[in-house]
């Protein structure tokens, strides 16, 4: 049955792994002219967004290396990285050192969440994604909301006016990081033909990449894909594999952590309630549209992910107004690609899950029968 | 082992609260502990009891819509959003046909069936190749749905101008008033008034009838094979049952379900959501059938009438409580701690497996 491949054969194959991101670039193919952008724009917003967004993405790549599928729940760190931000402007340390000590302060926040939700998809085991998913929530409008709407001045000090709600407690519903903004993307930055390269954000996702290619080779890196490949051999093998799903879990939400801070920094302020509602939803739709599944991922897919994904979240609105008249459409059109592409890949992910599940039955079936005729 | 011979009276007690479940047990004892606070903080006890009612009779149908699934072993439905989306577009159509007054609730009910049928029967046919990944798939084919129907809403081509925009006279509205339609239609029905205390009998009484046709449905041959399939599909395969067609049977009466739900909750809420609406409707049902004693693979009538009062009576009584407490609403907060609490409870045990 599988015998040689034939080059069409190939070429179909190659075909169904990347059909997401071929259907992107079509979809793009056609927004593009009709948008009416012109393309120093484009390369512009596109290079300011793999800026902003790709150290959120590569995040994501941890909890995939250990099989625990897309990390709904990185928007945990996400958080992290929000209170440690509003710790800061509290403080009044803005520019680099500001961004540099949010970072720090957000280590341990984004830890102990990540920790939290390590342990508890650990209890929830082959349920990992909805876990998460439901754990975002909880932690999203629940936790956070208590600690930020609730703890913040009469427990945790607040001293400055400018983020403090006029009643006293709270924090207001934007915090302005005006003194912050783009200060990692204005350094170092350069201008090439109009377009502006913030270098020092890319020096920051590349050493990340680097981080990314190094630890796969470690020990932890190792024992962490074996883990994501079968969690009982892994056992049998002498892998600790609670800790090391937990230890994949942390480093996510830390990363994101630090992500979140880059993306804020880019955007200048922070609606400190909404920052993090989506976030997790478009990192995980630009990752699926770079070509990753549930249980592959590499660094080549979160690049493409991200070209692919924001040229169409650039062009959908205007592109949708043209031709059906109605900006609306268009931005609609754009929620329904993200949660459209999420939907596809799990659905994708699950029929190979059973495929190969029925695959080694009937392999086994096979070798029973053959060991019968001997 | 020793546990089992420890003294009856304590063993009674712990197998009692096992049974109903720690989580439950809180959660009944904080509802009550609001309803003995209320008059001492001089919130108006009747008025409370009234719309906890009020609230348990609009969201009591979409809590029941998780039965069937849950039966079959399809895990929680997520994906209620669709079936609200079968039960949007029958509304808005019987408005857009121009049926007034109670009569409208009914044809809104015939309209949404066939889409039901179809959307649950390519639901179900989806669920059936994706058997264990039930949940989260379903959460997505949810909001894929809910943001493919906000396109249609703008496209669809609907007149009535109480459902278009004003200026551009084409494109639905983000609420619609039901007045005149099916406004309190069901609850206007033999309605109850007592003082501050209003009874929705007519409501109730739909609610119970829906309720008895499923507890039958489910003691019938086919609902018994419908059980079995979701306790234990390996034995329902040797008895001869077609595990596919039960688990399509089971999504398609759930979604069938939520359309219904979705117009029983406009009639009493009185509007129409459209867009964004069906968006966060999912997560209430699931935790409120889960308060009531449900997992995620065992569920009965009983779970959904106590896991929607428990849940509704938490909904409308802390904010007013809590408020007239402390001076500080937190009940936002309590509510999503309490209700996501619960499902990642349910999501964590580890008896899952066991009937």
């Amino acid at each position: 049955m599988n015998g040689k491949k034939t080059l069409g054969g190939k070429a179909l194959e190659l075909g169904k792994q990347y059909s997401v991101p071929i259907m992107f670039i079509l979809i793009c193919a056609v927004c593009i002219p009709l948008s009416g952008f012109s393309l120093s724009y484009l390369a512009n917003e596109i290079v300011a967004r793999m800026g902003r967004n790709c150290f959120l993405i590569l995040c994501l790549l941890f909890p995939i290396m250990a099989g625990m599928g897309l990390n709904f729940a990185m928007t945990l760190g996400a958080m992290g990285g929000e209170i440690a931000l509003i710790l800061v402007a509290d403080m009044q340390i803005w520019g680099i050192p500001g961004v540099v000590l949010a970072m720090i302060i957000s280590i341990p926040i984004s830890a102990l969440l990540g920790w939290l939700c390590g342990s508890i998809l650990n209890r929830a085991r082959g349920r990992e994604m909805i876990t998460g998913y439901i754990l975002n929530f909880f932690v999203g409008q629940g936790l956070y909301l208590m600690v930020v709407l609730y703890m913040m001045g009469p427990i945790i000090p607040i001293r400055h006016a400018s983020i403090k709600l006029p009643r006293g407690y709270g924090i207001r519903n934007t915090v302005s990081l005006l003194n912050m903004r783009q200060c990692l993307d204005n350094l170092l930055a350069i201008n090439i033909g109009g377009v502006k390269i913030p270098v020092l954000s890319f020096l920051i996702i590349a050493v990340l990449c680097l981080f990314i290619m190094w630890f796969r080779r470690t020990k932890l890196g190792q024992d962490m894909r074996a883990v994501g490949q079968d969690m009982q051999v892994a056992r049998d093998a002498g892998i600790k594999v609670e800790q090391t799903r937990i230890i994949s879990i942390v480093m996510s939400t830390v990363f994101a952590g630090f992500g979140m801070i880059i993306y804020l920094q880019n955007i200048g302020n922070m609606p400190t309630y909404t920052a993090h509602s989506q976030i997790g939803m478009f990192c995980i739709a630009a990752l699926l549209v770079g070509g990753a599944s549930v249980d592959k991922a590499s660094i080549g897919n979160v690049f493409l992910g991200v070209i692919l994904f924001h040229t169409m979240f650039i062009v959908a609105p205007s592109a949708g107004a043209v031709i059906t008249g109605d900006s609306m459409v268009g931005e609609y059109f754009r929620v329904f690609v993200s949660y459209g592409v999420i939907t596809l890949a799990l659905v994708m992910y699950e029929m190979k899950k059973r495929s190969m599940k029925s695959l080694a039955g009937q392999q086994l079936a096979l070798a029973q029968k053959e060991e019968e005729q001997q | 082992m020793g546990k089992t011979e420890s003294p009856l009276q304590k063993s009674g007690l712990k197998s009692m609260v096992e049974q109903f479940g720690l989580p439950r047990l809180i959660i009944a004892g904080f509802l009550l502990l609001l309803f003995i606070m209320a008059p001492i903080v001089g919130a108006d006890l009747p008025t409370q009891i009234s719309n906890t009612i009020n609230r348990f009779s609009w969201n009591a149908v979409l809590v029941l819509a998780m039965v069937p699934m849950v039966h079959s072993g399809c895990g929680l439905n997520f994906g209620l959003p669709l079936g609200i989306i079968s039960g949007l577009l029958g509304a808005t159509i019987t408005l857009d046909l121009g049926v007034h007054g109670l009569p409208s609730f009914f044809v809104a009910v015939l309209i949404a069936t066939p889409f039901a049928i179809v959307l649950g029967g390519g639901y179900g046919w989806l669920l059936n190749k994706i058997k264990g990944g039930e949940m989260m798939v379903a959460t997505y084919v949810g909001f894929s749905s809910v943001s493919f129907m906000c396109m249609m809403w703008l496209m669809l081509p609907y007149s009535n101008p109480k459902m278009v925009w004003g200026l551009s006279g084409k494109g639905l509205r983000t609420t619609i008033s039901l007045e005149g339609y099916y406004d309190k239609a069901l609850a206007k029905i033999a309605q109850i008034n007592i003082g501050n205390v209003s009874i929705p009998t007519g409501t109730l009484v739909f609610f119970a009838l829906l309720a008895l046709l499923v507890w039958a449905f489910l003691h019938t041959k086919t609902g018994t094979a419908m059980t079995a399939v979701g306790s234990n599909p390996a034995f329902a395969r040797a008895s001869g049952i077609n595990i596919d067609k039960m688990r399509i049977l089971s999504v398609v009466m759930s979604t069938w379900l939520a359309a219904v739900g979705i117009l029983v909750y406009e009639q009493g809420f009185g509007f129409i959501q459209l867009y964004m609406g069906p968006f966060s409707m999912a997560l209430p049902a699931v935790s409120a059938i889960l308060i009531g004693g449900a997992s995620v693979n065992k569920a009965s009538i009983a779970n959904v009438i106590i896991g929607t009062f428990l849940f509704q009576g938490m909904v409308t009584m802390t904010p007013t409580v809590m408020n007239s407490m402390i001076h500080m609403d937190m009940s936002e907060v309590i509510r999503v701690i309490v209700s996501q609490g619960m499902i990642l409870y349910a999501l964590t045990r580890k008896t899952e497996g066991a009937k």
